[in-house]
């Protein structure tokens, strides 16, 4: 039983995805019909809408491949158009002096100070691509890749 | 019975000098007491890394064949000083590129300027210099183009006017919306973040408070290599309100620094892009400070629960020169990543590097432990709380009519 349990776990995807939808589809509840209808695990990262009403999310989703693809194959039915989270931020510690700067701009705590040696580092998995830290940086420490 | 510098060189000579960092030092005094401490600490390093605008690079580049006396002249398209004889020119960490947008394309990226070029020249990097000159009888070149380097140079000296300052403000948003983009950094409404720029217990001039050790010819770490204190700094203030051990609140005294820019490391000197202001260049400072008695013993002793800043609106107050403090804070709160003001909590960053300034002081104190580096008796004091020396404003009034 627990080793079925297992190798169901593996088979999980875990994807981190940018959804844009139209107006006409800011009553449709997505991320309800995501987790309720298609068994999927949902963290929103972040969630806007633009002065057009086009709605911006960025959502980490896990699942079983089988839910994923029915999640997926739900939202293109709809009309929601899906893009994987291309914009990837690079911390180039060799241009970093650790003066610190980038911590509190940073919402997630991917970029932290080691209190003990007030040494900056960056749990890259943290990091959901906002791009806050990279005007904050003096040193051009951050970088972004889209 | 006071030591004197003289005897601590001697000690440094012969291998035999206690020296510990200001860290280090805060342990000391604070087990044994500072009269003890006095008796057998030499010399506590301090260190400081973080941006220090007033800064600058005075260089020869050695003449042309034939000769040119340059009037204007510009080293990778950042224009640098030449009103300075015929070769010399200085080249100023904030001065832009004459084609620089700077903050007209919002919010301005400030992505190369004189504290870059600096860098690159440190860093051994070609640089192109172009020079124009209205041509002389004896310097009849009127147009000069060519790649140099730092080893090229006769001599390219860094005189910085005012840097190491002892403390300074913590910055603050209060307006309600805006986003502000200042030398202390992007700081967001309703005071969402708090930005201080200190090494606070390792920073050179807040270990000697009253600059008793500290002067013109005083031998310090600069840029990763031995430089000189060539006086107090531009904007030097004494009289800065002071807490009880003597230390100031605000920003107080300053130091004008020099070094022979062909010795040091890019590590410590570092063109700095502050997104929306402009341009500063960040140098790696670190002073060796003569433990002459119980006084510098317990100065050197302070840690950053003791040290203090004031924390200062940057939207309205401080662009208007109001002298409004908000709250006080100490430096053991703000590099704890938050100080709580009138009960809200602000998440702090800063924009000195205590890593850094950790380094700086431990690599003077291997200087000195290895009999690498003695300390200098000052030849000229800086002027202290007696002197009345203030910094104050312009006093605007009309021009003089001829």
């Amino acid at each position: 039983m627990s080793e079925n349990k297992t190798k169901e776990k593996r088979a999980e995807r875990t994807e981190t995805l940018v959804l844009t939808f139209p107006a006409r589809l800011v009553r449709e509840p997505i991320t309800w019909r995501l987790t309720r209808e298609h068994n999927l695990r949902v963290s929103i990262m972040r969630a806007s809408i633009s002065p057009d009403e086009q709605g911006h999310m960025v959502l980490e989703l896990v699942g079983s491949a089988e839910d994923f693809d029915g999640g997926m194959a739900y939202l293109k039915e709809v009309g929601v158009n899906v893009e994987p989270l291309a914009r990837e931020v690079h911390w180039l510690a060799e241009h970093c002096t650790h003066c610190t700067a980038c911590v509190s701009a940073c919402p997630t705590g991917a970029l932290y100070v080691e209190r003990e040696t007030m040494d900056v580092d960056f749990d890259a998995a943290k990091c959901i691509g906002c791009g806050l830290c990279i005007p904050v940086c003096c040193y051009g420490a951050m970088e972004i890749k889209v | 019975m006071p030591k004197t510098i003289e005897e601590i060189n001697e000690k440094i000579r012969k291998g035999k000098a206690v020296c510990v960092t200001a860290e280090e030092m805060i342990g000391i005094v604070k087990d044994g007491g500072a009269k003890a401490a006095a008796a057998k600490v030499d010399v506590v390093t301090t260190g400081t890394f973080g941006p220090m605008c007033s800064s600058g690079a005075l260089i020869n580049t050695g003449h042309s064949t034939p000769k040119c006396k340059f009037q204007k002249a510009w080293l990778n398209g950042v224009p640098a000083y030449a009103g300075l004889a015929a070769v010399d020119l200085f080249i100023g960490a904030t001065e832009l590129s004459d084609d620089d947008p700077a903050n007209t394309v919002f919010p301005g990226r400030f992505e190369y300027g004189g504290a870059h070029v600096i860098e690159d020249l440190i860093a051994g990097k070609d640089v192109e210099l172009r020079a124009v000159s209205y041509g002389t009888d004896c310097y009849p070149r009127r147009e000069l183009r060519t790649a140099i380097n730092i080893s090229d140079l006769n001599q390219a000296t860094l005189l910085n006017p005012r840097n190491a300052y002892q403390n300074y403000s913590v910055a603050v948003n209060r307006d309600s919306k805006r986003v502000i983009y200042t030398y202390m950094g992007v700081l967001q409404p309703r005071m969402a973040n708090a930005n201080y720029c200190s090494a606070g217990q390792l920073s050179p001039l807040l270990k000697d408070p009253h600059y008793r050790t500290v002067g013109l010819g005083t031998r310090i770490f600069l840029g990763g290599t031995v430089g000189y204190v060539w006086g107090p700094g531009t904007q030097h203030n004494p009289s800065a309100p002071r807490a009880d051990n003597g230390v100031p609140l605000t920003g107080a005294g300053t130091l004008a620094v020099m070094g022979d820019m062909k010795q040091m490391d890019a590590k410590y000197v570092r063109g700095a892009s502050i997104v929306g202001y402009g341009i500063s260049l960040a140098v790696g400072i670190g002073v060796p400070i003569p433990i002459l008695d119980e006084d510098m013993a317990r100065c050197t002793g302070v840690a950053d629960e003791d040290l203090y800043a004031l924390v200062v609106d940057y939207s309205t107050d401080y662009p208007n020169a109001v002298n409004a403090p908000i709250a006080k804070v100490s430096y053991a709160e703000l590099k704890s990543g938050e100080i709580e003001v009138d009960g809200q909590t602000i998440p702090t960053a800063g924009l000195s590097s205590y890593a850094r300034a950790r380094e700086i002081a431990e690599t003077l104190k291997g200087w000195i432990e290895r009999g690498e580096f003695e300390l200098t008796q000052p030849v000229e004091a800086m002027p202290g709380v007696d002197s009345g020396m203030a910094f104050h404003g312009i006093h605007e009034r009309p021009p003089v009519q001829s």
